[in-house]
């Protein structure tokens, strides 16, 4: 038998104090109002003083409402049962089915000991010559799509989701356009992924704090998967709305703020997330991709900023296209040596020609002479561009490599390529000049 | 002495404690589950103590005891850390993986060296020798090293051997000397010792200026931007510059004895880059397992925080420590800003006024007094060990005018800033050659760097006026100085890290083909249109960058130096050239 506390001393934004005695940190407990229950959990102990977060938001609730504690932190049921079902930012289906039923597992495990991780020599094939070719896809990476508000981010993650290779897909959404909802939703289940998926989803229209659980019941329910040794691949979007909510949070405790808002502890809060993407020794793997929209298209925001320094690269969606300057996927030369022996070659050099192309692009522009080498580049830029940049372009890894061969055997001479001989001799089109 | 639980936010944990508290104690939290937190004091209002909590706090609540030590948080130091990993704390998470399975544990402490271990003990001294702390008792075999086993560093005094064990197999904890101090009471040294990690640690006769460069094998670093051993360096950059990979090819590289790699606030992956290759590659130096002279101390960003500045100072003690045996150690931190983090979320919660953004005022004295762990000290034995720090800084947005970057900057002796653009342009290292800077000399003459260093900046000005201009608008001497600075960049700058003979260039090697690049530089190019200075050139670039690409010594690369000899000699003007011009 649970006590109730009845002296609530301050309700503001979405925390509520009440005076509480043998209470532990990070603890769920109900509000218990007239009106509703609501969930919440505690965040801050100071004396017989408790702070607790309201998940629902403390709208409505009063000093007349009553506290119980439950005596455990946030917990989500996990089972295969769960396959094919949609949830809401706090756990409630979202599909008009009976609530999941499996063994409870905690939010937030404790950090997967390195020395029992893998190290990640698979590659996620996805038939996007800009990922495959230039910034492979690994399994157990975290990676996020930073882009801007009007980009197609959430088309390219439902893409990537219902064509990458995995046994599980979660998807998780912060923040979301009810439409948006419905698209994934319905992508998912015209692909024929829905079946082996789960889909927490909190809408823009949700209380805000629900937004913050959303990574934490994905990751959870996907540890699950990963330790049943299966390879399973968490899909997030925005993280940049998460982010937002966790100022929220901050700004009503009176945490002193570090940069634009944001909590000091942004980088420690998304690190203890994306981190949970892992390849188990003698187990599965979670791979994590997150998209984050960039206030501004400013990389340097706090939220993009931290993101990057966290997860294993970046893809920079821009103009529809994934961006081959700054994109990066930090584990690609694990799996790229075995592909082809040109791999890395191509993935190279093509993109030193063109950033050169670029420069001279600019000269162009400016007005300058153009040298008969410039107009190499540009038109080596123009058909690189259409060929192999353009998002609809869906091949496999071979062909965008021998497409990317024809495209310097046509537009150069082989020493102008920077490409070390032993390959030209080998990969050279026979057509081309030499 | 004991206390009890009043507050808890975050990983800040306030204490009532009945008796006196020192400052920097380490505390243990106990949990209701028996579970229990290490946690250090860290500031002190009368009867209140506010602890950092090294662990995950869930789980306490008010008026659960705490109790507090008179101890500061301290290593274990011994025979054994040589091969280790460890987590901030010393706790060996091989040896935890092992109980515990796939996670770490909360209040899961463990020892950091194993006290039952046996060693091969070997005394260096004798009944009656009189000694200080520091020296040398005996020694035992680690590895490729012999481990000196020395009188505690925090004795003070003259100490005079009483007993020391013979020659044989000896457990760690067993006593192997018994010495008398001068009031005549008997102390017992065992091969285990602590020392406090917030207190430097260096018993020496005297500090030196560092005097021999530190090859990493790294051609831009090595020839034009320098580290010395016992010098500080640092490496700020953007994420995707390079940072971490750079670090990674210096630990593998490095003309040092032991590594020791911090991984402070960084991804786990990369840390299992390091664990899972390092046992199978092996050391240039020695031929051995490059794990053989590697600790690895990692607190990666999804572990406790406020451990996250522990490992640091572990770290850096353990480097110390091997530097008392005369070795040379290189700590590569990575990455300090990290650290800084910690300090700034620890400070907001203790409600402290913060400085620039919101980092705590004390910010700068922590970095500078860290790296001035540094250095080259002369032993008592009149051997010279060093300890040489690199850390990496993650300027918020890249941009160096941050706090962590300028208080960094203002104490190391050489600078590797990476590069957006040089990164974006696929150009590796991305160390950028113009703004990086070094107070060190090299293996390189400082005239011939000086006048690489003059062409670089000669040949970017000259880039940066054809941007107005355009390439009419300079002469065809201008223009062949940039493409022979854009040469110096390809040719001999950029390295391809995942080849092994252009991945790493060793001391030799970089003389030599130094002198041929300027050889190439002081050619007169004897040319009247760019487009034929730029075809001789592009010819330099892809011979210089294949030959990068061949091993030393072996005919293949004979013959490419004497290929470039005669393209030298012919000022470029090669035959088939001629004709396509």
């Amino acid at each position: 038998m649970r006590k109730y506390f009845d002296r609530i001393a301050r309700i503001a934004g979405n925390v509520l104090t009440v005076h509480a005695e043998g209470v532990t940190y990070e603890e769920l407990a109900v509000v218990v109002g007239e009106e509703r229950s609501a969930p919440a959990q505690v965040i801050k102990l100071e004396g017989d003083q408790v702070s607790l977060q309201v998940f629902a938001g403390t709208q409505g609730l009063s000093t007349r409402d009553r506290v119980r504690f439950l005596g455990h932190p946030m917990e989500f049921p996990y089972g295969d049962g769960l396959l094919g079902r949609v949830f809401d930012g706090a756990g409630r289906p979202r599909d008009e089915r009976p609530d999941p039923e499996g063994t409870l597992v905690r939010l937030g495990s404790p950090p997967v000991n390195p020395v029992k991780r893998r190290l990640p020599d698979r590659m996620i094939r996805t038939g996007i010559p800009m990922i495959d070719v230039f910034n492979s896809l690994v399994e157990s990476q975290k990676l996020p799509i930073f882009s801007v508000a009007g980009e197609p981010y959430n088309a390219l993650l439902a893409r990537i989701g219902l064509q990458a290779d995995a046994d599980v897909i979660i998807f998780g959404g912060m923040g979301l356009r009810h439409d948006d909802y419905l698209e994934f939703r319905a992508a998912f289940e015209k692909g024929g992924v829905l079946t082996h998926s789960v889909m927490f989803v909190h809408t823009a229209s949700d209380p805000v704090v629900e937004c913050l659980l959303v990574p934490d019941l994905c990751l959870a329910v996907g540890e699950q998967f990963a330790l049943a040794g299966k390879r399973v691949l968490v899909l997030l979007t925005d993280m940049t709305a998460f982010s937002d909510a966790l100022k929220e949070i901050a700004i009503t405790m009176e945490q002193i703020p570090s940069n634009r808002g944001y909590p000091g502890d942004l980088y420690t809060q998304l690190a203890r997330r994306y981190e949970k993407a892992v390849d188990f020794e003698g187990a599965g793997s979670m791979t994590v991709l997150a998209c984050v929209t960039m206030p501004g298209d400013d990389v340097t925001h706090p939220v993009p900023d931290n993101t990057g320094y966290i997860t294993e690269g970046q893809f920079y969606l821009r103009n529809g296209r994934i961006e081959p300057f700054g994109s990066l996927s930090r584990l690609r030369q694990h799996v790229n040596g075995d592909t082809r022996d040109d791999h890395r070659a191509i993935m190279d050099g093509c993109i030193q020609l063109y950033a050169d192309c670029m420069a001279s692009r600019e000269k162009r522009d400016m007005g300058f002479e153009v040298t008969p080498w410039d107009e190499k580049l540009l038109r080596y830029g123009e058909m690189f561009e259409g060929r192999i940049m353009d998002l609809a372009v869906d091949i496999s890894l071979e062909d965008a490599l021998d497409r990317c061969w024809l495209l310097l055997g046509e537009c150069f001479d082989p020493a102008e390529t920077g490409l070390r001989r032993a390959l030209i001799d080998e990969h050279w089109p026979s057509g081309a000049a030499r | 002495m004991r206390g009890r639980i009043v507050a808890v936010f975050g990983n800040l944990v306030v204490a009532e404690c009945e008796g006196p508290v020192m400052q920097n104690a380490v505390a243990r939290c106990h949990r209701a589950d028996g579970a229990q937190l290490l946690s250090e004091v860290i500031r002190v209002h009368d009867n209140r103590a506010d602890l950092q909590v090294f662990e995950e706090t869930r789980g306490l609540k008010v008026g659960d005891p705490v109790e507090v030590s008179t101890d500061l948080l301290s290593v274990q130091l011994g025979p054994g850390l040589l091969g280790q990993i460890f987590d901030g704390l010393q706790n060996p998470l091989p040896e935890l993986a092992e109980r515990h399975g796939y996670f770490l544990p909360t209040g899961g402490s463990t020892p950091g060296l194993r006290e039952d271990r046996v060693w091969q003990f070997e005394p260096a001294g004798r009944v009656g020798d009189v000694m200080q702390a520091g020296d040398t008792l005996g020694y035992v075999p680690e590895g490729i090293f012999k481990h000196h086993i020395m009188v505690p560093f925090g004795w003070r005094g003259r100490f005079t051997v009483q007993y020391i064990a013979y020659a044989g197999k000896r457990q760690a904890d067993e006593v192997i000397a018994e010495m008398t101090d001068e009031s005549g009471a008997t102390r017992n040294v065992t091969m285990l010792q602590r020392w406090p990690v917030k207190v430097p640690l260096n018993v020496s006769r005297e500090r030196l200026l560092p005097s021999s460069p530190l090859v990493t094998r790294v051609r831009m670093i090595d020839s034009l931007l320098p580290v010395m051993r016992g010098g500080t360096y640092c490496i700020p950059g953007p994420f995707g510059a390079g940072k971490t990979v750079l670090q990674q090819i210096t630990s593998r590289n490095a003309d040092v004895d032991v590594v020791v790699v911090a991984a402070c606030g960084e991804r786990a992956g990369e840390v299992v880059e390091t664990i899972q290759e390092f046992p199978r590659l092996s050391d240039p130096r020695t031929g051995r397992s490059l794990m053989e002279r590697t600790v690895i101390v990692c607190n990666t960003s999804a572990m406790p925080v406020a451990a996250r500045e522990a490992s640091v100072y572990t770290a850096v003690t353990l480097g110390e420590y091997y530097r008392q045996m005369g070795l040379h150690v290189l700590l590569l931190a990575d990455s300090t800003s990290r650290w800084a983090q910690a300090m700034r979320e620890l400070s907001g919660r203790l409600e402290e006024i913060p400085g620039e953004e919101a980092f705590p005022a004390y910010l700068e004295s922590r970095i500078a007094a860290f790296y001035e762990r540094a250095g080259a000290v002369r032993l008592r034995t009149g051997h010279v060990g060093t300890l040489t720090i690199g850390g990496t800084v993650s300027p918020a947005g890249g941009n160096f005018e941050e706090p962590v970057t300028q208080a960094t900057l203002k104490v190391v002796g050489a600078f590797h800033g990476l590069s957006t653009a040089r990164a974006h342009a696929r150009r590796y290292p991305a160390i950028d050659p113009l703004d990086s800077w070094s107070r060190y000399a090299g293996i390189i003459e400082a005239k011939k760097v000086a006048q690489v260093q003059r062409l670089l900046r000669r040949g970017n000005e000259i880039r940066q006026m054809t941007a107005v201009v355009g390439e009419e608008g300079v002469s065809v001497h201008d223009y062949a100085t940039m493409l022979k600075a854009e040469f110096v960049d390809a040719a001999y700058l950029q390295q391809n890290a995942f080849d092994d003979v252009d991945g790493s260039t060793n001391a030799e090697r970089q003389e030599l083909v130094f002198d041929r690049l300027l050889a190439v530089l002081d050619m007169e190019l004897e040319v009247t249109e760019k487009e034929q200075a730029r075809a001789v050139m592009v010819k330099f670039t892809d011979l210089f960058r294949n030959w990068n690409y061949v091993a030393m010594g072996t005919p293949e690369f004979e013959a490419m130096a004497g290929e470039i000899n005669d393209l030298v000699a012919l000022g470029g003007r090669d035959p088939v050239l001629e004709d396509v011009a």
